[in-house]
């Protein structure tokens, strides 16, 4: 047992089906009489559709039906919906112009959806969609946000004037004006946060089928959070019964945040579903997913840091363009606001702080949470900043940094940015990471660089971020639709193994391992009888998904309350069959004994007990099962330090990334294996968004130039050093297992010590992410770096 | 993917004939462009004429002071040929280097050359081995082979047979790949042979070509110092998100440089 329990790195029990191809992804899934759906998408980034014509296309060979957003809107099925009101500083809401899930009048990014064809095999559909012909009116696009918020700029929407989503501010401009004046330095920069695309392994899928007999329809599909988007689309798209409705998210390949969101794909599978009768089947390729699944990040920032004479932060001022594309994404209005500017303290005691963020639609694929959703672009900002301070003041990095960090005695610590962080120890993860990237022995490392003519830098970032995604009443005061707490059912079988059932969903974190764990360790069951069940709204109660490294804190939390119900019964159960009083029964490892005696009987008794309930207590419900609930007290604040060390090839701009350290504080860690898996990942993302990944479109065209992975470039084993990765605990004091969660914290941390380290070496902050080798020898050319190094 | 008809001839003679009957016919290689184009709905020939089964356009012969290539002989063939490692060790080096296993595994020497792609790595080796190149109709030098982006001399219908390359006194191949493809950026093969130093330089311009400034500088003195200085012309480089011209045109100075570093061991 104790080799299973918490604390433990045990095997992915999710692995072996994963690994022998055995898993079951919704693409795996087929459906008697089902058809194929196959979209037509805009060439076009802009335009009016001026006329559809499908006549030909509906007349060839296997085509079931050919829709336009005509169709669509003849049925009245209601547009995609934006779950999080933002709003602006006046108090207005957000503008969040109609997302019809196919294309009306207007067509706003390439990709975007402008007809559907059903047909009864996929090539049928894919011929009868090259016969409609479309007649457009092209128009002027706009794409990046500086370009959008001219005025005279194309509009985006109509509604939308001058393509502003909203314009909102955070924090105390008054006492963060007053830092500045008194400042003694200041430190300016300007950040790009350059756009991602999402890139799971596997693409966006969906298979709806009605039953009309019973009236309910399956939708099958690539999602995060099943139950969420059975809401959205019965209480919003469709006006349907929850309960004629299910989502099942069966085995899913990775999301990274893409597929938390309600798209139009699904939704045109789901009303095709019904209108046909027949299964409906939509699996993206490649090219779809870079067109249509959510991107990520794309700011354009510029920060300001007041600091007074001793090196100690004053104040933070925070100005930010953020890219919505072309409609706004379920969830992305808090993205950038209260994902974002909530973290801008950062780890530091910085009394004041005061951003302004303008949301922009632009004629691009929409933008939403990506991996670390808002906190990653507020590191960016702090953390460069912070070290551009540093230089400025010809400070170490490492010793600017401890002047300012939330001391270990201040929690809980309120920061001026509404957050109150629970518990930390900055300082010792700095140090600690200091250490082990041999800090001390970086100099003569950059002199043995620069001998062989290369640029040798090192980079710190120290993160905060908020997890454990999050408290109703907070999120609700702030605008969100829904609320965000977790549910978790345990329930035994007669022979003593147990079904777990929770509300998150694993896509990758390795659930079924983890959940696992923890119940075996609370009840004393082995591992090998405890099946995790997930992403069926049919199975599982209702729950909130996996998104904002929030599992384990919330759902992990939901189940410790049910496996503490699960206890309280099992103790009646127990006292009657060892004839003592329940007061004197205690549970420990699976075994509920009384106080004293040698009288114990083990759980699986109990459960069989509770089943076979023939010698029983008179007053208590047989059965063996519990559900709970978990609404998270506050957020969960995961922090640490990553050191980036990079060497620059002078002759080519190659970077090389020669050593990362990480030391990292999740709180209490379940699985360790799992848990460096997790920041492995994370930090190959993050090292992905520094030196290598970013989504271009064509400023004049509105074209996708990075369509493919010939363009579009995903980082590899070649490009990624091997990581130290340290961790210390600080168990997070206001849930039951004292954890804060795992799965953000590399892409939130890497971005900004890579970039630390790029600039150290270059000797300026003027390059922007992807620092490619093009752009890196730019830099050495304009600053003669070359000849130095020779 | 559009429906097409499938041969697969056992003879030159049979697929010539197959591909002359065809309204819009294709010689299937490798298949490693062709076959992800027709998968993207890129491309919609009629008929595809697999070379595949043509015996005597695959393997690898060593004789004579040169090596010779079957058309239809895998990367990863020539990559692990012990004769090839022997004879010519930057030839093996740089079939070992293009794609992945699974390209390798798949792709030939014929398809690559017929393509004629810019960012492919075999004609860099060709050229910069001043390779024969046999056809179904004839010979073709390597100066004569390559005629332009995807463009080669071949004829309509006329098949790459085999690839007969001099073994030099010393070569070197170095890439730079694009980050994100991998596919050739910058290459430079340099080679020391019996007819004197020639430089191919491949991924940089929009067909492979000789460095006559670099050839002549090596020819005075086989050294990566006889490089210093020598410019390329950016406008005859390609531009793209990954390279602006002037990035192309430095990397040649660097890369080739290193070409000359790996000839020398």
């Amino acid at each position: 047992m104790t080799n299973q329990g918490i604390g433990q790195s045990v095997r992915r029990k999710e692995d072996f089906r994963f690994i022998t191809g055995q898993g079951h992804y919704t693409d795996d899934i087929n459906r008697p009489g089902q058809l194929y759906a196959a979209f037509l998408r805009s060439p076009h980034a802009f335009a009016k559709i001026r006329a559809i014509r499908a006549d030909a296309a509906k007349k060839m060979p296997g085509v079931v039906a050919v829709f336009t957003g005509q169709d669509v809107a003849a049925d009245k099925v209601g547009g995609l919906i934006c779950g999080w009101t933002v709003k602006d500083k006046k108090g207005e809401p957000h503008k969040a112009p109609k997302h019809d899930i196919i294309a009306v009048d207007h067509v706003r990014h390439v990709g975007d959806q402008v007809a559907v064809v059903i047909a009864e095999s996929l090539t049928q559909a894919k011929d009868a969609v090259e016969a409609i012909e479309v007649d457009y009116d092209v128009l002027t696009p706009v794409v990046d946000v500086v370009s959008a918020l001219k005025p005279g700029a194309p509009q985006v929407h109509a509604d939308a004037p001058g393509n502003l989503c909203y314009d909102w501010d955070f924090g105390d401009k008054a006492a963060t004006e007053a830092a500045f004046a008194k400042a003694a330095h200041v430190t300016k920069i300007d950040l790009v946060n350059n756009r991602l695309s999402p890139n799971p392994m596997e693409p966006r899928s969906a298979i709806a089928e009605y039953d009309p007999g019973a009236d309910t329809t399956t939708v099958y599909t690539t999602s995060q959070n099943p139950h969420v988007l059975r809401l959205i689309l019965c209480a919003f798209v469709f006006g349907l019964p929850e309960s004629k409705v299910r989502v099942i998210a069966p085995d899913v390949g990775g999301g990274f945040g893409s597929k938390i969101f309600n798209y139009p794909e699904e939704t045109v599978c789901f009303w095709a579903a019904r209108k046909l009768k027949k299964p409906v089947k939509w699996t993206s390729d490649r090219t779809e997913a870079f067109l249509t699944d959510a991107h990520g990040r794309d700011h354009v920032t510029h920060a300001e840091l007041a600091i007074d004479k001793d090196g100690k932060f004053l104040a933070l001022r925070v100005d930010t363009k953020a890219n919505m594309g072309a409609y706004l994404s379920t969830f992305a209005s808090a993205v950038p606001t209260y994902l974002y500017a909530l973290l801008l303290a950062g780890q530091y005691t910085t009394p004041a702080v005061y951003a302004e963020v303008k949301a922009v639609f632009t004629n691009t694929t929409p933008v939403d949470a990506y991996r670390g959703a808002g906190r990653p672009e507020a590191t960016y900002v702090v953390e460069r900043i912070v070290e551009a301070a540093a230089r400025e003041l010809k400070m170490d990095p490492v010793e600017l940094r401890k002047k300012n960090f939330v001391p270990v005695d201040a929690f809980p610590y309120q920061t001026p940015v509404a957050c109150v962080y629970d518990s930390g120890q900055y300082a010792k993860a700095l140090d600690e990471a200091c250490k082990a990237a041999d800090y001390a022995g970086f100099a003569k490392r950059k002199a043995e660089s620069a001998r062989k003519g290369k640029l040798r830098g090192i980079g710190f970032c120290a993160y905060i971020e908020a997890c454990g995604i999050a408290p109703s009443s907070v999120v609700g005061s702030l605008g969100a639709g829904v609320g965000l707490w977790e549910s978790g059912q345990i329930r035994f079988n007669a022979t003593g193994t147990v079904f777990v059932y929770t509300g998150s969903h694993s896509h990758g974190q390795g659930h079924e391992t983890t959940f696992a764990q923890i119940v075996s360790d609370k009840l004393g069951v082995p591992l090998e009888n405890i099946e995790v069940v997930h992403g069926d709204t049919a199975q599982v109660p209702m729950g909130m998904g996996t998104y904002g490294s929030r599992s384990l804190a919330v759902g992990g939390s939901a189940l410790m309350r049910a496996a503490d119900k699960i206890i309280e019964k099992g103790k009646k159960i127990a006292a009657h069959l060892m004839e003592a009083s329940v007061d004197d029964v205690v549970f420990d490892k699976g075994t509920f004994s009384v106080k004293g005696t040698d009288k114990q009987v083990p759980m699986a008794q109990v459960a069989f007990t509770a089943y076979v309930p023939h010698n029983y207590p008179a007053d208590l419900e047989p059965g063996l099962e519990a559900s709970a609930f978990y609404d998270p007290a506050n957020f969960t604040f995961p922090a640490g330090v990553h050191i980036a060390e990079v060497e620059i090839d002078s002759d080519t701009g190659v970077t090389t990334v020669a050593n990362w350290v990480a030391v990292d504080d999740f709180g209490k860690v379940i699985n360790p294996m799992i848990v460096e898996g997790q920041v492995h990942g994370g930090i190959a993302q993050g090292i992905g968004q520094a030196l290598l990944e970013g989504v271009v479109y064509d400023p004049e065209s509105g074209q996708l130039l990075t369509a493919s992975f010939l363009d579009y470039c995903m980082p590899r084993a070649d490009n990624l050093p091997s990581y130290k990765v340290g961790m210390i605990e600080t168990p997070c004091p206001h849930n039951p297992l004292g954890v804060k969660g795992c799965g953000e914290a590399g892409a939130i941390a890497a971005p900004a010590a890579l970039m630390n380290a790029i600039t150290d070496a270059l000797g300026t902050e003027d390059i922007t992410m992807p620092a490619t080798p093009l752009k890196v020898w730019k830099v050495i050319q304009s600053r003669h770096l070359a000849a130095a190094a020779e | 993917m559009y429906a097409f008809n499938y041969h697969r001839p056992a003879s030159l003679a049979d697929a010539a004939k197959l591909l002359g009957s065809a309204t819009d016919g294709k010689f299937l290689a490798g298949g490693q462009t062709l076959l992800p184009t027709l998968k993207q709905r890129l491309a919609s020939p009629s008929d595809l004429v697999d070379l595949n089964g043509i015996a005597e356009l695959n393997g690898i012969t060593v004789s004579g002071g040169s090596v010779t290539i079957g058309a239809t002989t895998r990367h990863a063939a020539v990559a692990a040929s012990a004769e090839v490692k022997k004879a010519i060790p930057a030839l093996a080096k740089l079939a070992g280097g293009i794609g992945d296993p699974q390209v390798r595994n798949m792709g030939t020497i014929g398809g690559s050359l017929a393509n004629n792609d810019p960012a492919a790595d075999y004609p860099g080796a060709v050229l910069g081995l001043g390779a024969m190149i046999h056809t179904s109709k004839r010979k073709i030098a390597a100066d004569d082979f390559f005629t332009g982006m995807f463009e080669t001399a071949l004829e309509e219908g006329e098949i790459i047979t085999k690839v007969e390359f001099p073994i030099p006194k010393r070569a070197g191949y170095v890439k730079f790949p694009n980050p994100a493809s991998r596919y050739v950026m910058v290459g430079a093969f340099v080679a020391e042979t019996a007819n004197g130093v020639r430089v191919a330089i491949n991924g940089a311009g929009p067909c492979v070509f000789r460095h006559k400034e670099m050839e002549a500088a090596l020819s005075k003195s086989f050294s990566a110092d006889a490089l210093k200085g020598i410019k390329t012309d950016p406008d005859s480089m390609n531009n793209d998100i990954h390279a602006s011209s002037e990035y192309r045109a430095h990397l040649v100075g660097v890369i080739a440089k290193r070409a000359v570093q790996a000839a020398l061991g």
